[in-house]
């Protein structure tokens, strides 16, 4: 049964837990006459992965960037730790970091220093220490003198991974970490990622192509198709739900009914897609 | 809105060491291009006196005014510099999806500018002084406030020359290096303004380093300091820095809106 995407209910106990490591409320971006990202809404829990899947185009790098702060909603509100990213950018941007495939670390300065010149734009206490902490942790050492622009893809990934930590974020943002990693490689990612959740209790917002690694490392997974969130739920249990073998089917299915239409009132077309249903 | 921090100021400033400590090219143009400005510009002064029969002190005035220029052009190209680097490595999501603020990230450039520019001054002061016997002591303490127009006005249009690089793309960054070279006829560098068309001199009037070099001339000629006009040009240098930084922050904030900053190599917005 397909379930549309709406704001998660406020019930009495949600509201006297510890807020969300990230809550986002009718969130919209419009660059003239496209609109990007629809009406989103959705949270990620402290401790628990969300994946954010979708086809190129669906608004996904969209709705990180808003997140990160480096793009302005046309509507609607981001919470990061409780704390209003519209009116207090810097305090929520503490409690947050992220990693891109997108935005590789300066390559004309040194792994340690790059992680110098983040930790200190983070404000982070004690740097020295956490620098040489993250280094020890992502096999870093070795390499700690040599200049990122000739770091292979996985080392720049644990990187990335490393500068990601320096502030020990709430909320983790990581728009395909293991893009370009030989399979090892990426599942020795994936296992660390696991354990940041796990360990450190932050959020984490993962985007991806690949639906092995979304279905086993995600609590949850948000289905974006032209700006919209489609459908959510545990990952292991969608396909299954909506008459489909794998994630990859169900993926596939999602995002090729929406483009046979016009792009108007393309919900009620994706909810005619075999095995699925809207609830209202 | 938080006060400023220290740190993620020094960050800015830090990584423009690392990265000048890193490739000595990036050291260069601080102390190359001075020291053949002084070279070049001190002969000519050196012969002018020679043939001139010291009426005019062509080693104060010629030399002195190379001297001020060169250290505004270089205050002006530390902002700029600094700011570039980020566009070069496309570090901007990386830099501003932090809790970094844009006063910190402009004091940064603003240190960074400062620090760099001091270097090429010393250099200038010991060619200029030990090579070709330039007195900048002379000047007594009208030096300071020389010294505090050009860096408020350089670092003014540093900012401003920020401002237009990021709303315009990368590619507008070599608009940015030919300002100091229009600017020149306007303020008078190597000649009274009173040589300009009156149209000339009016825009004359809006530029800070004009007063100085007019006060400069003064105090070599052993006149009055013109110290009035020295102040209005420290006052304008002062307006043009806060409206510097006003510009960039409205650049800024206008880039995040339409989008420009997240996709800033594509220059999406222009």
């Amino acid at each position: 049964m397909l379930r549309t995407a709406t704001p998660a209910p406020a019930s009495p106990p949600a509201a006297a837990r510890a807020p969300a490591a990230l809550s986002v409320q009718g969130l919209r971006k419009r660059y003239g006459a496209l609109l990007a990202v629809d009406e989103i809404c959705f949270e990620v829990p402290r401790g628990q992965i969300v994946g954010l899947l979708g086809p190129n185009g669906a608004g996904k790098t969209s709705t990180i960037n808003m997140i990160l702060g480096i793009l302005q909603p046309s509507a609607g509100s981001i919470h990061i730790e409780g704390v209003d990213l519209a009116t207090q950018r810097s305090a929520a941007l503490a409690h947050t970091n992220f990693a891109a495939v997108y935005a590789s670390l300066p390559g004309n300065l040194s792994v340690r220093q790059n992680l110098r010149f983040f930790a200190l734009l983070y404000d982070v206490a004690d740097s020295a220490r956490r620098i040489e902490q993250l280094l020890e942790e992502f096999e870093l050492r070795q390499l700690a003198d040599t200049r990122c622009g000739l770091l292979s893809s996985g080392e720049q990934t644990r990187l990335a991974l490393a500068k990601a930590l320096l502030n020990e974020p709430r909320l983790l943002l990581l728009d395909e970490p293991t893009a370009s990693l030989d399979p090892s490689a990426a599942d020795l990612i994936r296992r660390r990622i696991r354990a940041m959740a796990s360990e450190r209790h932050c959020g984490i917002l993962w985007t991806s192509h690949n639906m092995y690694e979304v279905q086993s490392t995600c609590d949850r997974v948000l289905f974006l198709s032209h700006g919209r969130v489609l459908l959510e739920g545990d990952p292991r249990r969608l396909p299954a739900e909506h008459g489909a073998a794998t994630l990859e089917e169900l993926f596939i299915r999602l995002t090729r009914e929406p483009l046979a239409t016009d792009g108007v009132g393309t919900l009620d077309a994706r909810t005619s897609a075999p095995g699925l249903e809207r609830v209202s | 809105m938080r006060l400023l921090k220290a740190r993620p100021v020094a960050a800015i400033v830090l990584r423009q060491y690392y990265l000048m400590r890193g490739n000595p090219t990036r050291i260069l143009p601080t102390v190359a291009w001075v020291a053949i400005d002084m070279v070049l510009w001190g002969f000519l002064a050196r012969y002018l006196d020679s043939v001139n029969g010291q009426r005019i002190n062509f080693i104060g005035s010629l030399l002195g005014a190379v001297l001020f220029w060169d250290l505004f052009t270089r205050i002006m190209q530390g902002v700029t510099l600094a700011f570039f680097e980020d566009v070069w490595s496309r570090n901007f999501v990386n830099v501003f999806a932090t809790p970094l603020l844009i006063s910190e990230y402009l004091c940064g450039l603003v240190i960074t500018a400062i620090l760099t520019s001091l270097v090429g001054l010393a250099v200038m002061l010991l060619l200029a002084t030990m090579a070709f016997g330039l007195s900048y002591l002379s000047l007594g303490l009208l030096l300071l406030p020389y010294l505090l127009l050009l860096f408020l006005f350089g670092i003014a249009l540093g900012v401003l020359a920020c401002a237009m690089v990021l709303r315009l793309g990368p590619v507008s960054e070599w608009l940015v290096w030919p300002i100091p070279a229009l600017l020149a006829p306007f303020v008078g560098v190597f000649y009274p303004l009173s040589t300009l068309p009156a149209w000339m001199r009016v825009l004359s009037y809006a530029l800070p380093p004009a007063y100085l070099f007019e006060s400069m001339r003064a105090v070599l000629a052993h006149r009055p300091a013109r110290t009035g006009g020295l102040i209005i040009g420290i006052a304008v240098a002062l307006l043009d820095l806060l409206l510097a930084c006003w510009l960039f922050s409205r650049v800024h904030r206008s880039a995040v809106r339409t989008g420009l900053l997240a996709r800033y190599s594509a220059e999406s917005a222009v």
